[in-house]
């Protein structure tokens, strides 16, 4: 065991070394980083275009007097729903000639008019592109309180308490698809590179050094566990800087997210397990799958597929995040490969630790299961020096076998 | 550096033993039935034409791949992964990180093997200085040439001081003066106490260097010994010239003698050298020179392995 640790040791300080100090790791790093940047710096001038930009409004072509009580019938709305979801006026006095106003005004750019109301409060009509049921609705609704103007509301006590179970369940929700979307994103951008891991050692021939000195499962752990440090280096970087980013951008920063049912320190700690072992289920499944192809096309070529199956697996997993204790919950946690992604939605919902630590056990269960069977095919099939094995032979028999049946 | 507890259930004078191993891939039997006993503190030379199945044995007894069935036992372990800290190992086709640097290439190598990085390091730069390659142990692998990386991935198979050092056709590739270098360096390794096993196509390299060799040939061991033992095979070839060219004398000779110039060619009979004189000059030969020549291991080779593996392995590209 010893022997083993030692070897897959020196393996991942060298890959570890050899990727994290290298030119490309940088841009590796910097990648996600502009996206993030770029949205926050178009998002920010996006919202400073909207709010800048007039809004349409509703043209009411009325008596002063007619206007003035839709205009507080309005703004008691506006006070109770907020005034951007209220559909706004803009005064105009009648002209003789009503329908030539009224067609002048739709075509006006300033203010921009959605629609035209004519007909005082006792007749209202409506003329515009109003397909939208909101602002008829909201318009039939305000002509009746510019009639018959309400009492003042009564006043309404308000006790506020942190969370309700409503409240909780659909928070804590929202956390777990947050989490689960994350932890997917996050392994489909880096589990890719293990699949290539091997290629490396197979061009430059150094396979056959390694391979006589440590154990096969050996190299495979460090190639894995490298990657995995490499990835958390990333990570650490990424998160970071779309915290920083969050903070700045949104009031309130972090402290907006709904808290998970473990608490903030303990999601934080299973989503850093989780992450680990998300990519080394699937990592050691790729790396097992990569280690079979001789050549970067190769790879490439395998890329597509095990994409398709991680995006499947995520979907799998995805059914556990609004019903934890439902039997799919169950069994998305019971597959090894979206076990993690499942028990991180749970740990957000439920708040016992038991499950984590037999989730936990499990998948490493099977992350070590999955490396030694890669690493008896590695063995098998890439260090060898006959030909190749009966697979090929069977295509070439069956081509010959057509052949002959076409002949 | 840890030496690992070992197995004894092999014979103890032996750094390496094999028994009947065989290697099937698919349907092909690239290994059938070899057997090999190397003493330790020996050089012991494995020959055969490519494709012969030299590199699969070589593999099986690293612990690389493992037989289909057979035995072996390295430095008395039975799994040879157990003595990987004490082998040290040169395969055929070379292959290094080019990004890497000399010393670290060769501090790597050694650390698969146990050594302290940082005791590869020291030891990295004192054998790059002994073999002039001083000043490119800071630079990358990918500058140095084809011929200075070889001397590089030799250096990581001896850095951690190996009981066992096993080469693949190590004088592949390299020139006189480097195929040089290396012998004395293999010649060295064995007067310090290390066991040395190479594979090679080449027979001159073999004869020069190993008291011990096994001849392979399409994947059987046809023969495992001594080379004396692999000579004395033959008898001595006997070169006679005589002034005569005719007369009783011819009857001395046997009748499968060749003529090689203006030389008879033949193989000493089995009676020895005096009776062979006694009835030439008896017969009035006019003997001008008769000398008695000890076979070479290329013509014990072509007795051993057949006229078709001496062939194929003459075809092979010379170094």
């Amino acid at each position: 065991m010893m022997r083993l640790l030692r070897g897959a040791f020196v393996i991942a300080r060298r890959d570890f070394a050899a990727t994290v100090l290298s030119k490309a790791f940088i841009f590796f790093l910097l990648g996600p980083l502009f996206p993030l940047l770029l949205g926050g710096v178009f998002g920010g001038i996006g919202a400073r275009v909207a709010t800048q930009t007039e809004k349409p409004v509703v043209a009411v072509v009325s008596t002063p007097a007619d206007f003035g009580r839709l205009m507080k019938a309005r703004d008691s709305l506006a006070d109770a729903l907020g005034e951007d979801a209220v559909v706004r006026f803009s005064y105009f006095a009648p002209e003789p000639d009503l329908a030539a106003q009224q067609k002048r005004l739709l075509t006006t750019r300033e203010p921009p008019v959605r629609a035209v109301l004519t007909g005082g409060l006792d007749h209202p009509h409506l003329t515009g592109a109003v397909e939208d049921q909101n602002i008829s609705g909201q318009l039939q609704l305000l002509v009746a309180n510019a009639r018959e103007p309400q009492a003042a509301p009564p006043s309404l006590g308000v006790t506020e308490v942190a969370a309700s179970s409503g409240s909780l369940a659909s928070d804590r929700a929202r956390t777990a698809q947050i989490g689960q979307m994350l932890l997917f994103f996050l392994t489909l951008l880096l589990s890719g590179m293990v699949m290539s891991q091997l290629i490396e050692e197979k061009s430059n021939k150094i396979i056959e050094v390694i391979a006589a000195a440590v154990p096969i499962d050996a190299m495979f752990i460090g190639k894995l566990f490298a990657m995995l440090a490499a990835s958390i280096v990333g990570i650490v970087v990424w998160v970071g800087a779309g915290a920083l980013l969050i903070q700045i951008l949104s009031a309130g920063g972090l402290r907006t997210l709904p808290t998970p049912a473990v608490g903030w320190p303990g999601f934080l700690a299973l989503g850093v397990i989780y992450f680990a072992m998300n990519y080394l289920l699937l990592g050691a499944v790729f790396l097992s799958i990569g280690a079979q192809a001789t050549t970067a096309r190769e790879v490439q070529t395998l890329s597509m597929p095990v994409t398709f199956a991680q995006v499947l697996i995520f979907g799998f997993a995805a059914i556990s995040a609004n019903a934890p204790n439902s039997f799919e919950a169950f069994a998305a946690a019971a597959f090894p490969l979206s076990s993690p992604m499942a028990m991180l939605a749970r740990a957000a919902e439920q708040p016992e630790w038991w499950p984590h630590v037999a989730a936990i056990a499990w998948q490493a269960l099977w992350v070590a299961l999955i490396l030694h069977l890669g690493a008896r095919m590695f063995r098998k099939t890439v260090l060898k020096s006959g030909p190749r094995g009966k697979r090929w032979r069977w295509w070439k028999r069956a081509a010959v076998v057509s052949e002959i049946g076409a002949s | 550096m840890l030496r690992p507890a070992m197995n004894t259930n092999s014979h103890p004078g032996l750094a390496v033993e094999a028994v009947d191993l065989v290697k099937d891939f698919a349907e092909t039997r690239a290994v059938d039935g070899v057997s090999l006993a190397v003493p330790a503190g020996s050089i012991y030379g494995l020959l055969g034409p490519n494709g012969a199945g030299k590199t699969t044995i070589l593999r099986i007894l690293l612990g690389i791949i493992d037989p289909s069935s057979g035995t072996r036992h390295v430095l008395g372990a039975g799994r040879p992964l157990d003595a990987a800290p004490e082998v040290g190992y040169l395969p055929e086709e070379r292959g290094l990180y080019p990004a890497m640097h000399a010393r670290d290439a060769i501090a790597f190598i050694g650390a698969l093997r146990g050594l302290p990085l940082r005791e590869g390091r020291r030891r990295a730069d004192d054998l790059l200085r002994e073999h002039g390659l001083g000043d490119w142990a800071r630079k990358p692998i990918r500058t140095l040439s084809k011929g200075m990386a070889q001397t590089v991935q030799l250096l990581g198979t001896i850095i951690h001081k190996p009981r066992l050092i096993v080469l693949d056709e190590p004088f592949a590739g390299l020139d006189a003066i480097n195929q040089g270098r290396l012998e004395d360096l293999i010649r060295r390794e064995a007067r310090d106490g290390a066991t040395i096993i190479f594979s090679t196509h080449v027979i001159a390299h073999a004869e020069r260097l190993c008291e011990r060799i096994a001849i392979v040939a399409r994947g059987k061991l046809v023969f495992e010994g001594r080379v004396d033992d692999a000579r004395s095979r033959l008898r001595p070839i006997v070169r006679l010239r005589t002034r005569a060219e005719d007369g009783p004398w011819r009857s001395a000779i046997p009748e499968d003698a060749r003529r090689d110039g203006d030389e008879w060619v033949f193989e000493l009979p089995a009676s020895g050298p005096e009776p062979l004189l006694k009835a030439l000059i008896d017969g009035g030969a006019g003997i001008e020179t008769l000398a008695i020549e000890r076979p070479g291991l290329h013509d014990a080779f072509v007795a051993i392995a057949g006229n078709k593996a001496a062939a194929a392995m003459a075809q092979e590209k010379p170094e």
